[in-house]
């Protein structure tokens, strides 16, 4: 018996068929694209194109905008309100006398900031309590459950600007303007971390390689650290994407709504459309169209990106190139080369979703 | 059969592949098969050899992501009419399906639709074809559930799925395939999902289903015993091909392909381990027996609180056994019967409510967690699943240090590779797997990981909650005898969870057979075995479909007589 099992096995220590080089090709989202066709690849490479054109814009804004966003005057003297697109302003300039293409670029950093901000404090505190919450169970969990069907039965902009009023206290300078919005924004996601991660914890918490390190003697924090927490984040890049277009239209609102951030602090796109408003009846186009056409782009970036993942995520979903008439050969369904070995299972785990598995995973 | 037979299937140069990730996957090539009116034609091989996309090729079942070359004749009952599924628009398929031929499905719990009742899902295929009024289809409806022998049909037509067991379930999807008298019923493993004495009552069935229906049977399985029992001829497949087609009788007398050999020499049968086991008693001294128990349990019972109003579930009531070092006592019974919830109550996994169980000395009921982790590095656990008992995002040689490491013996994983490699090699694995991921190990493979972690720590007591369900019968063969080694190199006590008689016979020294939470019957394999008395345990033994045509039409005879008792 020793021999016939060490012969195959021994053999097929180099590259066996279950096994890739890992590569540039694996990296997270690189590899989806490779994973997608046809209309699934085009609306994730459209949301990567535009989400790539807003992040650089953010980055390299002092180099692209022709003047700062809180600029009046230039050396020959002031702007001027709402003048229409010309050679010195090429977006024109709105009622306040700002040029409308430095303040849609150095909006972009602004924008950039908050989702950032907002995505890390509501990552942290909602995988926490999620964690916690999902692996201890009892009064802990229905306690924060109820905390955050609560939240969600608040309308969620009212929550940020009562969150934002507390945080800044009426006042907006660049900083608080961001922690103020970043925060309000955090209080409305963090049920939802905490809801997606939970469900993921109690799912894992039953399967048997927790038990197994409950069998071994782990304590909790191990288990949770080791064990739990890594198997439970696979769905937080989706939600995180499409948190982030929330984010967006979130700080919209309140800079809409006179809660965000002064016009002397940062750019803010919102707040732009707000002052444009009385200007859309008098013929004057640019000073809304621009901001609002800025929010739109990012929007449905991080949206197409955000969707296409989810999409790609799920083998049922997922596209494929129908199969050539003229196949190749049998495939090699044994991990162990050499005859008679055991059959790939499909692959159990979190990585099942991603992997080639047999043949016969369609029918399932 | 009898008289010039008809062919009702006929697969010429079937080929299948599938699109996936990794490109294109051929799973069934060149495959040439015929079935004839009223005959049982048995495919078997491991998973992944195409049997089940050859089968269900014949109703044209197969995902979207199926390419199919060749041809698959099907012919009516009648040979009125004969179609190329292959070729056959969605309309003519859905004429052809139910009527030429009908699937019967592994699992009747999830081939049923809950919120209908089952005489309206038997009906269905009626209507589907539009020939019976209401009340005709009704009534065809309760003369064929009572001809799967579903008892006073007139009442059940109108139950719905849950008020069945999973017996009768499985009934009444054979019933729903044979009522609209198809010339082939295809049965994708109909019995795997079921417990061995109702697996009896079903292939009885099907067996009638030929007899009185003339319907002929294409049995797609990898259990030999069921194959022995119904099959007229057998298929043998393997990577997606055709390796041999015989006669039953045949095929288990004088296999031709080496394949069919290994995979007949695999199959556990009954009394095999008997001879070891004499001869392990032998070589204990009598010292042995005045020894302190690993596990003494007495009178231990295990109860599961209702919810919401219901009763409290007793899953296991006042069972007493006793394992000294160095036996393996292998605990038998169906599903239900509670022998996992001892397992699991001796592993601290479940609470003790009643009675005793003393696990190295330490007293379960009520032990606090505290005090047991201690005790926890004297014992290891295998589980059944080998695809789920790994985290997926640690490599193999992580996971078996992890005992290491949690009880101070490594300081990190890395430190532990030294002691994890000499485990894989104990297993038979090679050292490179350690840096693998379990995703890219088989079934089999991972289970021997899942024991090198089980031993990590050299624990005085294996608890192996049914380590060999999930694998293929010649991957199964191989890991109970690298576990029979181990257990004789290491010496520990053993506790073994199994459904499978014979697999327990193998390796058990004591079996100890539990039925509805307790136990009817305990002693050696020759005691249990060849001479049972509880009739529990006759019953369980004479539904065990052995592996060889003849001695299993004797054995159908003798339970055939326990039935009519």
């Amino acid at each position: 018996m020793a021999t016939a099992v060490n012969a195959p096995e021994a053999s097929s220590g180099s590259q066996p068929a279950g096994r890739r080089r890992r590569g540039w090709r694996d990296l997270p989202v690189l590899r989806q694209v490779q994973q997608s066709v046809g209309l699934q690849r085009g609306m994730l490479v459209a949301g990567l194109v535009l989400t790539g054109f807003f992040v650089l814009t953010a980055i390299f804004a002092p180099l692209l905008a022709p003047y700062e966003y809180d600029q009046l005057r230039d050396a020959t003297g002031p702007f001027g309100a709402q003048q229409e697109p010309s050679a010195d302003h090429l977006l024109g300039t709105t009622v306040g006398g700002y040029d409308v293409l430095s303040r849609v670029i150095w909006g972009s950093r602004t924008a950039l900031f908050v989702i950032v901000a907002a995505v890390i404090f509501s990552l942290l505190l909602g995988v926490l309590l999620g964690l916690l919450s999902g692996y201890f169970g009892g009064w802990l969990d229905r306690v924060l459950v109820v905390v955050a069907d609560a939240i969600y039965a608040f309308p969620a902009l009212l929550l940020a600007i009562v969150i934002g009023i507390v945080v800044n206290g009426g006042q907006s300078s660049l900083f608080g303007g961001i922690l103020a919005a970043a925060l309000s924004i955090t209080v409305i996601f963090v049920p939802q971390y905490l809801r997606v991660v939970r469900a993921e914890v109690v799912r894992i918490k039953s399967e048997a390689f927790v038990e197994s390190a409950r069998v071994i003697g782990a304590g909790h924090w191990r288990i949770m650290s080791r064990h739990v927490f890594r198997n439970s984040t696979r769905t937080l890049p989706l939600i995180l994407t499409l948190n982030a277009s929330e984010a967006i239209l979130t700080l919209a609102g309140l800079g809409f709504l006179g809660f965000g951030i002064e016009p002397t602090a940062a750019a803010e796109w919102g707040y732009d459309l707000k002052q444009s408003l009385s200007d859309v009846t008098s013929g004057i186009w640019w000073t809304s169209i621009f901001p609002g056409l800025a929010i739109v782009l990012v929007v449905m970036g991080l949206t197409l990106v955000g969707e296409s993942l989810n999409d790609l995520a799920d083998p049922r979903l997922r596209s494929r190139r129908r199969g050539s008439a003229a196949p190749s050969d049998v495939a090699e369904t044994s991990v162990a080369v050499g005859p008679y070995t055991a059959p790939v299972e499909s692959p159990g785990g979190t990585d099942g979703l991603e992997r080639p598995t047999d043949p016969q995973e369609g029918q399932r | 059969m009898s008289g010039p037979t008809r062919d009702v299937v006929g697969i010429e140069d079937l080929t299948v592949s599938f699109a996936t990730d990794a490109g294109d996957v051929a799973a069934v090539q060149g495959v040439t098969l015929s079935v004839a009116a009223g005959e049982v034609l048995a495919i078997v091989g491991e998973s992944g050899s195409g049997k089940t996309v050859t089968a269900r090729s014949i109703l044209g079942l197969l995902p979207e992501t199926a390419t199919t070359r060749g041809a698959v004749l099907l012919t009516s009952k009648d040979g009125a009419s004969t179609a190329d599924v292959v070729t056959l628009g969605r309309a003519d398929l859905g004429e052809v399906r139910g009527r030429d031929a009908a699937m019967v499905f592994q699992e009747p719990s999830t081939a049923l639709n809950p919120v209908y009742p089952v005489g309206w899902q038997i009906a269905e295929g009626l209507r589907a074809h539009g020939k019976f009024s209401k009340k005709e289809a009704r009534e065809k409806a309760i003369d064929v559930m009572r001809r799967v022998g579903i008892p006073d049909p007139e009442h059940r037509v109108d139950s719905y799925p849950h008020q069945f067991s999973g017996g009768q379930k499985q009934r009444i999807v054979i019933a729903q395939a044979l009522v609209l008298d198809p010339g082939v019923i295809i049965a994708d493993e109909p019995t795997t999902a079921l417990d061995v004495t109702v697996q009896a009552e079903i292939l009885d069935l099907l067996r009638r289903c030929r007899d009185e229906f003339g319907t002929a049977i294409v049995l797609i399985t990898h259990n030999m015993g069921v194959v022995a029992d119904l099959a007229d001829r057998v298929a043998v497949m393997y990577q997606g091909r055709i390796v041999e087609q015989a006669d039953v009788r045949t095929l288990f007398s004088a296999p031709q392909d080496p394949y069919t050999r290994q995979l007949l020499s695999s199959v556990p049968r009954l009394g095999e381990g008997r001879a070891r086991t004499q001869d392990r008693a032998d070589s204990r001294t009598r010292a042995w027996e005045s020894a302190t128990p690993v596990v003494e349990a007495r009178d231990l019972r295990i109860v599961y609180p209702g919810r919401l109003r219901k009763p409290d579930f007793v899953a296991v009531d006042g069972v007493s056994f006793a394992i000294r070092p160095g036996e393996v006592l292998g605990l038998v019974g169906e599903s239900g019967s509670g022998k996992t919830t001892i397992g699991r109550a001796i592993a601290g996994l479940t609470k003790v409510t009643g009675g005793s169980l003393q696990v190295l000395g330490t007293e379960m009921n009520g032990v606090r967690e505290k005090r047991f982790r201690p005790v926890r590095e004297r014992i290891g656990f295998v589980f059944q699943d080998p695809a789920s008992s790994f985290n997926p995002l640690l490599s193999i040689a992580d996971a078996v240090a992890e005992p290491l490491v949690v009880h101070g013996r490594a300081e990190d994983p890395q430190d532990a590779r030294g002691r994890v490699d000499e485990l894989l090699e104990a297993v038979q694995l090679p050292k490179a797997f350690g840096d693998r991921f379990p995703h890219e190990l088989s079934g089999g493979q991972r289970q021997r990981a899942s024991l090198a972690r089980a031993l990590a720590l050299d624990p005085e007591l294996l608890i192996a909650d049914e380590p060999t369900s999930a694998l293929d019968v010649s991957v199964q063969k191989r890991v109970l005898e690298l576990f029979d080694e181990l257990q004789r190199e290491l010496g520990f006590a053993c506790l073994f969870i199994s459904h499978d008689l014979a697999v327990v016979d193998l390796l058990a020294d004591r079996i100890a057979v539990l039925y509805q939470g307790e136990l009817v019957e305990e002693g050696t394999g020759a005691e249990v075995l060849g001479n049972p008395r509880h009739p529990y345990t006759q019953r369980l033994l004479a539904s065990l479909p052995v592996p060889d045509p003849d001695e299993q039409a004797r054995r159908r005879s003798v339970w055939e007589q326990l039935q009519g008792t």
